[in-house]
């Protein structure tokens, strides 16, 4: 594909100088179309941070693809990035379009969004299964609990206990997305809050950088069916009880450490693109890099209804989907007809050995 | 001479007496007959069969084989038959004139269903009531020659098989030389298992010669009718025929009859796509962890604009659904093979049918119909292996093939297949360069720019501002902004109806042979076509011209219409219970519905020729 010199469709009112980022971009060029979600949804919190995530890392909007499954969180990337290309597939089934569209396009980033009852539900089978296959992109779980667009509904993430106006009482157990990321082999696996956004534009930012695929867990408030204060997935819930499991900080590629903590206070790991996760040691504060310390911090979290967030576990050693399939520098998609049909007489010699 | 006189005992205690063969000479029959072997599932018989199947192909005579297998990996009865006839009709035939009975579990029922006059060869150690005094008996030491020959009594089974491959090799006549050059054919010219092979065979060629004298009448002569011709089953025909299209992604998951296409492409690929530069595969394969993921994947790189497949059977085409419903509605190109079998479940996976026409045209829900490609042959197999992606790219659609298990797992000679007459067509693909001069406002994915129904599409990738756009099944309207303004819908599903008659005039055509004064039709497609070309020599002979329309495609062709309107009675062959291309027939010509008759047949087992002419000939005669 022909690369262009690139000139940007928006056209802003006035002249003063406009603050861009590294490729040049302002902040309006990675915005949607205006979100249709209820006022205070915890989604459009989230596509929000992803803008400015990917507006702060300096991604060009181009380079990245959105994925999403069916209901409130997959209506959402329609309304982050509408210079990128997006995909709206079917319910439970992000991480099957997802792993065909970036193995014909290795190249670009991928951000998913997704909701509780697509991947812990309808879709927990292709969702673990990308895991394995460790397909290059950000898997977001917008995890409020609730069917949203089927109106009030238990979600598999539902806490047991937990009551709803129209389900009644919960008494199924839930299943931790987390949990199964990490059995899964996924790389990286986070969770964090609608409710706290500087947290969650760190991890997008540290996910974005991976190798394999990320998984971000984000509590999301329902704000119309799931957000009364003895729910678990309510603002109120999250602001009195988040704990944080971790503090990091992520440093991008040729950026100097500028953390505020001490050397000997530091853990620093790299990931793929060369930036890196510069983790705070605390005496209390969680090791993502123990991959035991991290399925029992969540077997307590699940066990005594801790609301929980950070960087949960990280392992990023494991080759791509990419890498696996041995794909090279170029994208599938960008080889050239005359590269995709073998010769003539190669399929001469095929003949005349089965002849 | 009898058996008994040679001495060859049943270990039944039922000695076969004196004068219990055909005592006349009879006249030798030549080139013209079926060899069915009986044996179990998973004993190695299939390296024995196809052996005799090339070699007589090597001999020049017009043959094919067929494996009637269970859903069964080990000691279940497996029956492969081979059908020698000079005059090139090698459809299945429910009988065979060559009995080879190994199975001690079939034995006695292949004994008691043998022809009239078959030459029935069995192994010796099965104790069986030779009272039948109408079959020529071959007694073999089957496992006397294993044992003696093979120390490893792990591979005793296999070499049991070449015994009966070299015991009929000298009764028929099969040059020992074409059993060598079929073995070297099947071990890829390794010398040491066709060396030990081979041993096996020319002993028990000898052995016969010694003690078994001919007397029945089957023999085989060298012809020249597979000149130039080749051998090959329909699923690496048609994966060859995906590799000459430029298919550059599959998703699959493990299905019987399908997965040899599958393997067909983890065999070829890596020969035929390292890119020569960077010596990196220019290609990805993956086995799925379902169907509904597999055609899933396909999708998202269809969309993402490389040539995709995948391939399957009825029950993935069910878990399909959804997916080939959406890539219908969101317009992303696909290919979809089906190699068809009886379903749902499991019980007959290992049998053929034609049972997923109307379920895979119409597949998905809410008014989706997909282009379906129906093979006739191995070599069809290949034709539409490239063509169908050039098909779903131009009309930006998930393609349907219609293979069976007949077809697709089956061996057939066949002309070498022809090298792609056209360049690869990727259909409408606006690249940066394109979208930036269109504009702003100028590129919209959905707006019919040609009047044929196609739009054109960007790729994930294009790196101009304005090229993106973002997809939804349903719910856009032309510039694929969220819409549920009831025009724009409309307006888009008129719009697909018109790339659905864009689709009908560039599918592949039907083949016709009419014959002049017939008042009879037969329409028919797929598989069936074998045993049809035998079925109307039958009738002719029998004083019934009929026409012939297979048809390679739906939506089916305006021909088609001629065709019914041109005959008194059409008759729909096909290898299913419901009548499903009878049905669609009669969607499409209402006015001359009347016409249309099925004649349809469904059993597991492929068509016959005997079956078709007699229900033709029944139908006709009422």
């Amino acid at each position: 594909m022909a690369t262009v010199n690139v000139v940007k469709p928006t056209v802003t009112a006035n002249s003063v100088a406009k603050r861009v980022n590294s490729i040049g971009l302002e902040r309006i060029d990675y915005k949607g179309a205006e979100s249709t979600l209820c006022a205070g949804c915890g989604h459009d919190s989230i596509a929000s941070q992803i803008i400015t995530a990917c507006y702060e890392l300096g991604v060009r909007p181009e380079r990245l693809v959105k994925f999403s499954g069916i209901g409130c969180s997959s209506k959402s990337p329609a309304y982050f990035m509408s210079r990128s290309f997006g995909i709206n597939t079917l319910h439970g089934r992000m991480a099957p379009v997802a792993t065909g569209a970036l193995t014909a396009n290795h190249k670009l980033y991928g951000i998913g969004v997704s909701g509780d009852g697509d991947t812990g539900s309808i879709g927990l089978g292709n969702f673990k299964h990308m895991l394995r296959r460790n397909v290059r992109m950000v898997y977001i779980i917008e995890n409020n609990g609730v069917y949203g667009l089927t109106k009030g509904q238990f979600s598999a993430t539902a806490d047991v206990g937990q009551e709803l106006r129209h389900a009644g009482r919960n008494e199924l157990p839930p299943i931790d997305l987390c949990m199964e990321a990490i059995t899964a082999e996924c790389g990286f696996v986070a969770r964090g809050f609608a409710g706290d956004p500087k947290q969650v534009v760190s991890l997008l930012k540290a996910a974005l950088s991976c190798n394999g695929t990320a998984v971000l867990d984000i509590i999301s408030p329902c704000v119309t069916f799931n957000n009364h204060d003895d729910s678990t997935k309510s603002y109120s819930w999250g602001r009195s009880k988040d704990e944080r499991i971790n503090d990091f900080t992520y440093v991008a590629p040729q950026e100097e450490i500028t953390s505020e903590f001490e050397p000997g206070e530091m853990k620093d790991v790299e990931l793929h693109d060369g930036s890196r996760i510069v983790l705070k040691r605390l005496e209390d504060s969680h090791d993502p890099t123990d991959r035991n310390a991290a399925m029992a911090l969540l077997q307590d979290a699940r066990q005594n209804q801790l609301f929980i967030t950070g960087l949960i576990y990280l392992q990023p050693g494991r080759p791509n989907l990419a890498q696996q399939e041995n794909l090279g520098d170029t994208p599938l998609v960008q080889i050239p007809n005359e590269k995709l049909r073998p010769s003539v007489e190669s399929l001469q010699k095929i003949m005349a050995a089965m002849a | 001479m009898t058996v008994a006189e040679l001495g060859a005992t049943s270990p039944a205690g039922v000695k076969p007496l004196a004068g219990t063969e055909p005592e006349n000479k009879p006249e030798p029959v030549v080139n013209d007959f079926c060899i069915s072997v009986a044996t179990k599932n998973g004993s190695g018989s299939q390296t024995a069969n196809t052996t005799l199947l090339r070699a007589l192909f090597k001999m020049g005579i017009p043959v094919s084989g067929k494996n009637v297998f269970p859903s069964n990996i080990q000691g279940m009865p497996t029956w492969y038959t081979i059908r020698v006839n000079k005059d090139g009709f090698v459809g299945r035939r429910p009988d065979a004139e060559i009995i080879i009975a190994i199975n001690p579990a079939t034995a006695l029922t292949d004994l008691q269903k043998a022809g009239q006059g078959a030459l029935f060869m069995y192994a010796d150690d099965i104790k069986l009531p030779l009272n039948r005094t109408d079959l020529y008996y071959y007694p073999i030491p089957v496992k006397k020659f294993a044992t003696e020959n093979e120390k490893d009594p792990k591979l005793r089974t296999y070499m049991a098989n070449m015994v009966y491959v070299g015991a009929l090799a000298q009764l028929l006549g099969i040059d020992l030389e074409d059993i060598e050059a079929a073995l070297m054919y099947h071990f890829r010219g390794k010398r040491k298992p066709v060396d030990s092979n081979m041993k096996v065979v020319r002993l028990a060629a000898e052995w016969t010669a010694t003690n078994l004298p001919k007397r029945d009448p089957y023999v085989v002569q060298k012809m020249n009718k597979t000149d130039g011709m080749i051998m090959i089953d329909g699923n690496t025909a048609a994966a060859l025929g995906a590799i000459y299209g430029g298919v550059t992604f599959a998703a699959w998951y493990p299905i019987t009859p399908a997965t040899g296409v599958a393997d067909a492409l983890n065999e070829y690929l890596p020969r035929l796509r390292i890119d020569p530069e960077t010596k990196m595969p220019t290609y990805s394969i993956i086995q799925a962890e379902d169907e509904l993921a597999a055609l899933g994947m396909v999708i998202g790189a269809g969309w993402a604009g490389v040539r995709s497949m995948t391939s399957t059977s009825g029950p993935g085409i069910s878990l399909m659904a959804e997916f080939a419903g959406y890539g219908y509605f969101a317009e992303i190109p696909a290919v979809i093979w089906d190699v068809q079998r009886m379903g749902p479940s499991t019980g007959m996976p290992t049998r053929v049918s034609q049972g997923d026409v109307i379920a895979a045209h119409w597949l998905g829900h809410g008014d989706s119909k997909h282009p379906v490609l129906l093979p006739g042959s191995v070599n069809e197999c290949f034709e539409f292996g490239w063509k169908a992606f050039d098909l779903a790219e131009r009309l930006q659609t998930p393609v349907f093939v219609l293979s069976d298990l007949d077809i697709g797992m089956n061996q057939w000679m066949t002309k070498p297949f022809e090298y792609p007459d056209r360049p690869i067509d990727r259909g409408k693909v606006l690249t940066a360069e394109d979208v930036k001069r269109l504009g702003v406002g100028g590129f919209k994915r959905y707006k019919d720019m040609d009047g044929d129904g196609i739009a054109w599409r960007t790729l994930p990738g294009n790196e101009y501002p304005l090229a993106s756009y973002f997809t939804r099944g349903t719910g856009h309207d032309e510039q694929a902004h969220l819409s549920e303004r009831p025009e724009d819908w409309e307006g888009n599903m008129e719009r697909l109806t018109r790339k659905y008659e864009t689709a009908r005039t560039l599918l592949p055509k039907p083949i016709e042979e009419s014959v002049a004064g017939a008042t009879v039709g037969i329409l028919s497609y797929g598989s069936a076509d074998m045993p049809i070309a035998e079925a109307r020599h039958q009738l002719a002979e029998k004083g019934l011209q009929t026409s012939y329309l297979r048809v390679r495609a739906l939506p089916l062709a305006e021909e088609v219409r001629a065709f019914v309107q041109a005959h008194q009675r059409v008759y729909v062959v096909e290898l299913n219970t419901d009548a499903q291309m009878c049905q669609l027939v009669r969607l499409h010509v209402p006015e001359v519905a009347a016409h249309v008759i099925p004649c349809n047949h469904s059993d597991g087992l492929p068509l016959t020729a005997n079956w078709i002419s007699t229900a033709i000939l029944e139908k006709e005669n009422k």
